[in-house]
């Protein structure tokens, strides 16, 4: 190598070189800044066009009547008998709510030009003569009265309120028309008509697809909540006693060798190939039946387990020798120095590494859409019954139940699948909040 | 029987044996628990493990072999005694347990040393969980196996391995090419690691190198709360938010296209989900990287960038390297973003390569097919669903040689420096 040539000029001074060798140090600091700040402008949109779309799934258009429940036509035999009044359909009960409805505008003297009198009905939910009805059932002593009401109103007047629905699109719309909107504003302007907070939200069971007002996520929750049951049940001492093993007991060997390349490789496995295990093994080997949260569980528990198994073993592995040895060296055997000592020490991880693997299979949807829980369920599910055993009810469960709302026409579910993907992130900011928070209270530096 | 009162028996008696084990250990000793090789509890532990666990594994195997003779000849004879005898199963574990404490019962005496022989039933226990991974590993393998065997005698393999044309039909006529699939799951991941390597790769390497302490305290854990947001988050913002976004922007203005799922809806927001999974698993191996390396790039008048571009990465590279491969095998495996992102047509292979690397058309993978061939009603002799299983079957080995490269690429590097 030849020396370089002298340099010339002042060292006060920058040269050219330098200049150039400084602009491509501050222009590599700004691709990494650019990168995080990219990221984070992603999780913002992220969660921005969910929090836009979804807050609104948590407030329900509803209207408020007075419904006069004549006898001669809830209970023609005039007994009160529940078996007989069950035999009156909903058909009848909308025809009333629809009445009421047009009783109140003409006490409101409200007049709206184009007004069809079958349109005023359509303003309410196909749902209200159901709830109506199982109102009246419930209670006998109704009939004959005159009750006041809130009912649901139709999911495109909802859709107005909730900026989905304008006078231009309802013109367009054959389900809805511009004059019942201005029917609407008015009833509003009554005070009869109001978008408060929606429970039934979080408690009713699904709706068909013409009812996207009356969908709930009831069901949902109860079948992620068995699911996650299971989870715990299983997945938490399978995993435990399986770390346990290997990290203390295990001889190092080759074929020790073999279960660590498959734990982690199963931490990478796609998770729609535990849905086809699920479906070979436990629906079309065992005959388990289809979308039971038991045979999810199961499928979860296996997903969850190399997560548990890598952390708790990491728990394991942050429990100094010392301890160990102090236990040894006063007469324990290896297993009691284990259970007596370095277990107890390691809770706190295993229970954090336990959360984050619950949270994870929580959100899981792939595997779910395998075995069946894709399917529409508007039955709670029993957590035990006689002919389907512990968890063997059909259920649905929180993600797939939006995978299910994203899959049908009308627009307002969209809004539904938004809300339950709020209701969803809530529940694992809860449990990853919890995971935090054991942590910092309770690890360990030694 | 029903399993309820199975179990209760079996519990009942692993406790009559505990309680039996103890009361004669103590009664050997003479009521003096000094004379005896254990304390009197493991006695009792000894006998409640030697009922419970071989009634357990004979009542698991027996239903095991109840599914299996209702599939094959083989075990026809099982089927027949079961006929033949009521709650065949049941019994022999109740047997089974019967048999097991007897055994306990008649070791136990003064000097027997029940602790080590109640560890040893533990550590059965504890081997029993620990192979629950291999047999799980072994049921994806087999599960997938035995349909994929019976698919391709229905249908050709190297049709299936070489067909350019996917059309299921459950007519009949199916043509079930793999080829197109394959496209669309390539395509889509590689348009999502373009995105998310080089901001992961950025990130992790301002956030190693570059940032403070508050800046990394609060940008690290943001960065990942990326990761523990659930796929089908992300499918749905990738349905209402991007698809619509990217098709009156991009699509419909230069004319090409006008679905919204398309290749890059799905590639850009599997970008995002990958970016936390690229850029910590690159931010572990770059501090694993040691300071003396950087030092002696310093101490030789490089700059920071030089030294990260000419020292750094260089000796992070296979970690790297390891972390795009698992982000690759996260990619391909992905399903809810393609699902709902996507499309569900498969690519046209014999329109042109215009249509083929448009990344505004919208085009279908492995995972989608999966599920829309396994969901709904699905009949097990056809070949349009058995094919959901010859599907698995490839994307579980892609996905499988993918992991142990990186695996074994992670694992040598890390030996390196310690």
């Amino acid at each position: 190598m030849t020396p370089a040539p002298p340099r010339k000029g002042s060292l006060l001074e920058r040269d050219a070189r330098t200049r150039r060798r400084n602009a491509s140090e501050a222009r590599f600091q700004a691709c990494g800044l650019g990168a995080i700040g990219l990221g984070l402008v992603a999780l913002v949109i992220l969660l921005g066009s969910i929090l836009g779309n979804g807050t609104s799934a948590f407030r329900q258009t509803r209207i408020t009547l007075d419904v006069a429940l004549p006898a001669a036509k809830l209970d023609p035999k005039g007994a009160r008998d529940v078996d007989q009044m069950k035999k009156v359909t909903t058909l009848t009960y909308g025809p009333l709510l629809a009445q009421a409805l047009r009783d109140r505008i003409a006490r409101d003297g409200i007049d709206v030009a184009g007004l069809k009198p079958k349109d005023v009905g359509d303003l309410i939910s196909r749902e209200a003569a159901a709830q109506l009805r199982d109102r009246v059932l419930t209670d006998p002593a109704l009939v004959g009265q005159t009750v006041s009401v809130t009912v649901l109103a139709s999911g495109r007047i909802d859709g107005y309120y909730k900026g989905r629905v304008s006078p231009e699109s309802a013109a367009l719309d054959s389900n809805i028309s511009p004059a019942q909107l201005q029917l609407a504003d008015a009833l509003k302007a009554q005070g009869d008509l109001s978008t408060p907070f929606n429970p039934d939200f979080l408690t009713a069971p699904d709706a068909s697809d013409q009812r996207p007002e009356a969908a709930g996520l009831g069901v949902a929750i109860l079948g992620s909540l068995y699911m996650m049951i299971v989870v715990l049940v299983l997945a938490l001492p399978i995993g435990v006693a399986a770390s346990i093993w290997l990290e203390e007991f295990a001889p190092k060997n080759r074929w020790t060798d073999v279960i660590e390349v498959n734990i982690a490789n199963l931490a990478a496995v796609p998770s729609i190939v535990f849905g086809i295990l699920g479906l070979a093994i436990f629906i079309n080997f065992a005959g388990l039946r289809a979308s039971a949260p038991i045979v999810g569980g199961l499928v979860l528990t296996l997903m969850t387990l190399p997560t548990i198994i890598i952390s708790t073993r990491a728990a394991l592995k942050a429990v100094p020798p010392s301890i160990r040895d102090a236990a040894l060296g006063v007469g324990a055997s290896k297993m009691q120095s284990v259970f007596h000592h370095v277990l107890p020490l390691a809770a706190p991880g295993i229970l954090t590494g336990t959360i984050i693997g619950l949270a994870q299979a929580l959100g899981e949807t792939a595997p779910l859409l395998l075995i069946g829980m894709v399917a529409f369920v508007r039955e709670y599910p029993a957590a035990w019954s006689p002919e389907n055993g512990l968890f063997g009810e059909p259920s649905t469960a929180l993600p797939v139940q939006i995978f299910n709302w994203t899959q049908r026409a009308d627009p307002a579910f969209f809004e539904r699948a938004s809300g339950a993907i709020i209701v969803l992130l809530a529940f694992l900011l809860v449990m990853n909040g919890v995971a935090i928070y054991l942590r910092r209270r309770f690890e360990r530096r030694w | 029987m029903s399993p309820v009162m199975l179990l209760t028996l079996i519990a009942g008696l692993a406790l009559a044996g505990y309680v039996t084990a103890k009361a004669r250990a103590l009664g050997l000793a003479g009521g003096d628990a000094r004379r005896l090789a254990s304390l009197p509890g493991f006695y009792g532990q000894n006998a409640a493990l030697a009922a419970l666990i071989p009634a357990l594994v004979v009542l698991g195997a027996a239903m095991a072999l109840d599914r299996i003779a209702a599939r094959s000849e083989v075990f026809a004879w099982w089927s027949g005694l079961a006929d033949d005898i009521p709650d065949l199963a049941s019994w022999m574990a109740l047997g089974a347990g019967a048999l097991g404490l007897g055994w306990a019962l008649s070791r136990t005496r003064a000097d027997y040393r029940a602790r080590v022989a109640s560890e040893r039933w533990i550590m059965v226990l504890l081997i029993g969980c620990a192979s629950v991974a291999i047999l799980t590993t072994l049921a994806i393998v087999l599960s997938m196996l035995f349909e994929t065997v019976s698919f391709f005698r229905q249908y050709p393999w190297t049709e299936f391995l070489f067909g350019t044309v996917w059309s299921p039909d459950f007519r009949g006529n199916s043509a079930l090419g793999i080829l197109p699939l394959l496209w669309g799951t390539l395509y889509i991941s590689l348009i999502a690691l373009v995105f998310a390597v080089p901001v992961g790769l950025f990130a992790a390497i301002y956030l190693s190198e570059y940032a403070g302490r508050r800046m990394r305290g609060i940008a690290k854990p943001a960065i990942e709360v990326l990761a523990g947001i659930p796929t089908i988050v992300y499918g749905l913002f990738a349905l209402i938010t991007v698809g619509p976004l990217l098709r009156d922007w991009l699509a419909q203005p230069l004319g090409l296209g006008t679905s919204g799922s398309s290749v890059l809806t799905a590639g850009l927001v599997m970008g995002i989900m990958l970016i936390p999974f690229v850029s910590s698993l690159s931010d572990d191996i770059i501090n694993a990287v040691p300071q003396s390396l950087r030092d002696g790039s310093y101490a030789l008048g490089a700059t920071r960038s030089e030294t990260i571009r000419q020292v750094v990465l260089p000796a992070a590279l296979p970690g790297v390297v390891g972390a795009v491969l698992l982000a690759a095998s996260r990619a391909i495996g992905e399903t809810m973003i393609v699902v709902l992102g996507a499309g569900a047509a498969a690519a046209q292979m014999h329109e042109g390569l215009g249509r083929l690397v448009n990344p505004l058309e919208a085009m279908t993978t492995v995972t989608v097919k999966i599920v829309s061939q396994l969901t709904g009603d699905t009949d097990f002799a056809a070949p349009e669903t058995l094919v959901a299983f010859a599907l698995g079957l490839t994307l579980f080995i892609i996905t499988l040689a993918l992991n142990v490269l990186a695996l074994i690429i992670v694992r040598k590097y890390r030996e390196q420096y310690e």
